[in-house]
């Protein structure tokens, strides 16, 4: 009998409210957990009801989603050009981050993008022309996602750019995602001027053949591990990459050395990844995407599998239904601005990079990451807290990727749909910022909380396809 | 002018927000200031306080809302930046308590696995959904928040019972497990007496009676007002009574409650025939001839059942207990004749200012016994009730811990500021002659209650020298504000100050039929 159990225990109790109830409590000398609750989402009771009655379905397709992230084996295995290898890339498709979007609803970076994209597949000379077509309707626009690709930022990927060949060894699936230019006046934060065409043709011409030459001499990199190590080395891969792109290196250095004759070449290719920190997000991206995406069409699951933003939109889907999109509007992160700007500046978030998040790392693993605790408020204690809370939402723990400081316990990793409405806590990213208009760049970076109408979406689009 | 600061997903709870409220309203330069959540009620309260705005339609329940009232146009800034301090301020006590607080009851879990009570105080559209989660993880409830629908409590009850857990509540506020005080309750010793009751007050002052003629409490058991409703049929009720049956510690038992529906007392009935322990029943108001069995004592007041329970756990005769309460009331006469005295002649009537809703009701019927005509916001007939509460006619008896004193403000029992008001403006009435109150101590109860009551009372005083100031004071040695020590500092006041709720009400009654 359980309240014999009660009667005969001592009372430890959990305090779901007001704060004085458990200082009485504490004072009486007795255990007491206190929450610091949330409400939940604004949900159709209906949807909660469905939810509830299939909550077996849904709990065993989501051990199988989860099975199926933590199996997964991200391996670097080459470079090629986007057209080549890229299903469904043709030379008038654009891909972009985030959600479906049409033209006239991009964002500035975004239109930036677009912008040098064009003028880089020499469709167009300038600006003006370049928005012409772009707005002609002779492009096509789509997600990245719906490519098996990846994009930081604008995320855009045309024809001709090279492209990270990732394969999930266990699986059997690819992810593409473009290589990073670095900071400054670049394509991903909406640049479209010639510094920033003449630094992409470089990598296109000089870069990527040296590197697909050194991972052919490789013949394939474990992303999985060098994301674990760097996890032990401070970094989360989404806003800090400065330990995956270090360990990156001590991997491929050799090989350029060896096959490329050139040496002012390999010099000015190693130094280009040296010199740019966030080199392994490219990388980390895929790598998530490509873990994630093994788990696409698992009927039932409330596990999120895409997360990512347009810079107008903060589209999700789940791995329990298909195809479909949840979106909302993008929110503006709180950010720490670089000086001369404020969040007036900012454009609201924007990028693929919350695949990150999506498979436990960035903000999910940003206990690990104490580096980069101004972006979250400062004290090492919010990022602990930030990660803390992300266990609230996630299906499970990861099994490789670990947060020393939490005595190396897997990163909180697959995202609970339902949990998420259910606690009313969304999950945390921690995202560079993009100026509102193209061609500035970066002005911060700093975190967010998700938008819940996306969650609520989703939600309720799975709890329709449950009553079918 | 108004002026709005709106924090959207930001969710604070209702009491903290409100002492956020209360001292924005006192700071320089603001008129008026509300500080709360953007729900459909608060926005509504907006209203009637004229604080809307229409823009405050596109918020919703996690939007935090700061209106502020000022003639001052160049001083909201400083004001909004202060409010931020204030809120900060909660934000960081909770955040700087070391360890993580969980969001959910999940998260909650992981941290103490071994949890077995869930206190719920959230607001009451959400509390339902709570309690069920807590029940499914096989945690016992005490619920606190009111509110929650008659469906829901009837839903968690059954659920409960099916699953042999206690569900205390919904707008449970008082209860006893294992010695450990929960929500507004009072610090008892532990003893051998347990308490089913669906009263609060009731409970705190039976509890806090026996606990100071030094007897103690095996458990204390609440389970909601509603439980004895013909709806709820007096599930959480009977269940407890079985399990304060079946408790090894528990020799006697006390069966608090208003009055049940006649089918629920049917139940009671039939369950304390076969009954093996004493039981002592305090049903309010109740007639007692719906009894067939006679294997109980029925106590006529609150006091009367605790002192019951305590002779029955020492094997004292109860005829003692009456003798007792007869000779107490011989000493009254004293008094009540000084008192008298004091009178002048157009002072005749009677104005109950209660923080204790069951307090109210025990007052209520021990006075009517005497006296036919008492208003009151606590009258179940049409004729005696107030039509408005907020004014005393003749006669009047008020608990302020009714929902039209509470919207959107703290319990009286906490903030004393609503009746110290109500203390003011009776003791203008030049026709009051008494004023009745209760002082209820304990957790949760205010814990500066004579800083906060005391200049109140004293400028009662002044106003109107000639009224009778009665109280009694509901708590124990133990409670953090110590009873005796109260009691002291008001007797030095010159407030007449009675050993129980009853007694107060007894002498009040005294001295109104002799005036």
């Amino acid at each position: 009998m359980k309240f014999k159990k009660l009667f005969n225990k001592k009372v430890k109790t959990v305090n779901i409210g007001l704060d004085s109830f458990e200082k009485d409590l504490q004072q009486q000398g007795q255990e007491v957990t206190g929450l610091d609750w949330t409400p939940p989402a604004d949900l159709d009771e209906h949807v909660l009801q469905t939810l509830k009655e299939n909550q077996d379905k849904i709990e065993s397709a989501n051990e199988k989603v989860l099975e199926i992230i933590l199996n997964g084996k991200p391996y670097l295995i080459g470079l090629d050009i986007a057209r080549n290898v890229i299903p469904g890339m043709k030379d008038n498709l654009l891909l972009h981050a985030g959600p479906p979007l049409t033209w006239e609803r991009m964002s500035g970076p975004m239109k930036g993008a677009m912008i040098g994209a064009i003028i880089y597949e020499g469709k167009a000379k300038n600006f003006k022309e370049a928005e012409k077509l772009g707005s002609s309707g002779k492009f096509k626009f789509s997600p990245c996602h719906e490519h098996d690709t990846v994009g930081p930022m604008a995320g855009v990927v045309s024809a001709s750019m090279p492209v990270f060949v990732l394969k999930n060894e266990e699986y059997g699936n690819y992810a593409y995602c473009t290589m990073n230019e670095g900071l400054g006046k670049v394509l991903r934060y909406g640049a479209y001027d010639t510094e920033t065409i003449e630094k992409l043709k470089w990598m296109e011409k000089v870069l990527y053949p040296t590197l697909k030459k050194a991972i052919e001499f490789k013949e394939k990199i474990d992303l999985k591990n060098i994301i674990a190590q760097a996890l032990h080395m401070g970094d989360e891969v989404h806003n800090r990459n400065r330990a995956g792109t270090s360990l990156f290196y001590r991997e491929i250095a050799p090989a350029i050395v060896e096959t490329c004759k050139d040496n002012k070449i390999t010099a000015k290719v190693l130094n280009f990844i040296n010199g740019n920190d966030h080199f392994f997000l490219n990388l980390s991206m895929p790598a998530a995407k490509v873990t994630l995406d093994a788990a696409r069409n698992i009927e039932n699951s409330s596990i999120v599998i895409a997360m990512t933003r347009n810079g107008t939109d903060f589209g999700l889907q789940l791995a329990g239904t298909k195809d479909s999109w949840f979106v909302g509007k993008a929110l503006v992160p709180d950010a720490l601005y670089f000086s001369g700007f404020t969040k007036d500046d900012a454009n609201p978030d924007i990028g693929d990079s919350s695949i990150t998040e999506t498979a436990g790392l960035g903000g999910f693993a940003i206990a690990a990451s104490p580096a980069i605790v101004q972006f979250v408020g400062g004290s090492a204690t919010d990022a602990v807290n930030y990660t803390m809370t992300m266990y609230e939402i996630a299906y499970g723990e990861n099994n490789i990727y670990q947060v020393p400081y939490l005595n190396f316990r897997g990163t909180p990793t697959g995202i609970d749909v339902a949990k998420v409405v259910k606690k009313g806590i969304l999950p945390f990213i921690d995202t560079g910022v993009a100026h509102k208009d193209p061609g500035i760049g970066q002005v911060g970076a700093g975190v967010l909380s998700a938008p819940m109408q996306p969650f609520i979406k989703a939600a309720t689009g799975l709890a329709k396809n449950l009553k079918k | 002018m108004i002026k709005s600061l709106v924090k959207k997903g930001e969710y604070f709870d209702s009491v903290s927000l409100m002492i956020v409220g209360q001292d924005v309203s006192k700071m320089e330069y603001v008129q008026d200031a509300t500080v709360i959540m953007a729900t459909q009620e608060n926005k509504s309260i907006l209203r009637t306080a004229g604080l809307y705005k229409k823009e405050f339609e596109q918020y919703n329940d996690t939007d935090l809302l700061i209106v502020v009232k000022s003639d001052f146009e160049d001083k909201f800034e400083e004001i909004f930046e202060n409010v931020n301090n204030l809120l900060n301020k909660i934000r960081n006590k909770k955040d700087n308590q070391g360890s993580y607080r969980p969001k959910s009851l999940e998260g909650a879990l992981q941290e103490q696995p071994d949890s077995n009570l869930a206190l719920i105080s959230i607001a009451g559209r959400y509390a339902g959904q709570e309690a069920m989660k807590a029940l499914e993880k096989g945690l016992n409830v005490m619920l606190f928040s009111d509110n929650v629908s008659l469906e829901t409590e009837i839903e968690l009850k059954k659920y409960a019972i099916k699953n042999d857990l206690l569900m205390m509540g919904p707008d449970c506020g008082t209860a006893i497990i294992n010695g450990v005080s929960l929500a507004f309750s009072n610090i008892v010793n532990k003893g051998h007496i347990g308490i089913v009751a669906a009263s609060g007050t009731g409970l705190q002052e039976v509890s806090s009676i026996i606990s100071e003629e030094g007897f103690g409490i095996s458990q204390a058991i609440g389970t909601g007002g509603r439980d004895i409703k013909e709806e709820v049929a007096g599930m959480m009720f009977l269940k407890s009574m079985k399990i304060l049956q079946d408790d090894e510690e528990t020799k006697v038992i006390v069966l608090i409650a208003k009055p049940p529906h006649p089918s629920v007392v049917n139940k009671i009935d039939s369950k304390l025939k076969n009954f093996k322990k004493p039981v002592v029943t305090i049903f309010l108001g109740t007639d007692e001839k719906l009894f067939n069995s006679d294997n109980f004592i029925a106590a006529s007041t609150l006091e009367e059942a605790a002192l019951y329970a305590c002779a029955l756990s020492n094997d004292t005769e109860i005829i003692e207990v009456t003798k007792f309460l007869n000779e107490r009331r011989d000493n009254f006469q004293k008094i009540i004749d000084q008192k008298v005295s004091e009178m002048d002649s157009q002072r005749k009537y009677i104005r109950g200012l209660f923080s204790g809703g069951t307090l109210c009701d025990e007052a209520l019927i021990i006075l009517r016994k005497s006296i036919s005509n008492i208003f009151s916001n606590r009258s179940s007939s049409k004729k005696s009730t107030l039509t408005d509460p907020w004014f005393s006619k003749e006669h009047t008896l008020v608990d302020l811990g009714e929902d039209e004193f509470t919207v959107g403000r703290l319990h009286p029992m906490m903030d004393y500021e609503l009746r110290n008001k109500r203390f003011i403006q009776e003791a203008k009435d030049l026709e009051t002659a008494v004023i009745l109150f209760d002082l209820v101590l304990g957790l949760g109860a205010n814990q500066k209650p004579l800083k906060d009551l005391l200049p109140t009372l004293n400028k009662v005083k002044t106003i109107a020298p000639e009224i009778s100031l009665i109280c009694s004071v509901t708590g124990t040695a133990k409670d953090p504000q110590k009873r005796a020590d109260i009691i002291q500092v008001l007797e030095n006041n010159d407030i007449l100050v009675m050993p129980s709720n009853a007694s107060a009400a007894e002498i009040a009654n005294l001295i109104i039929n002799k005036i």
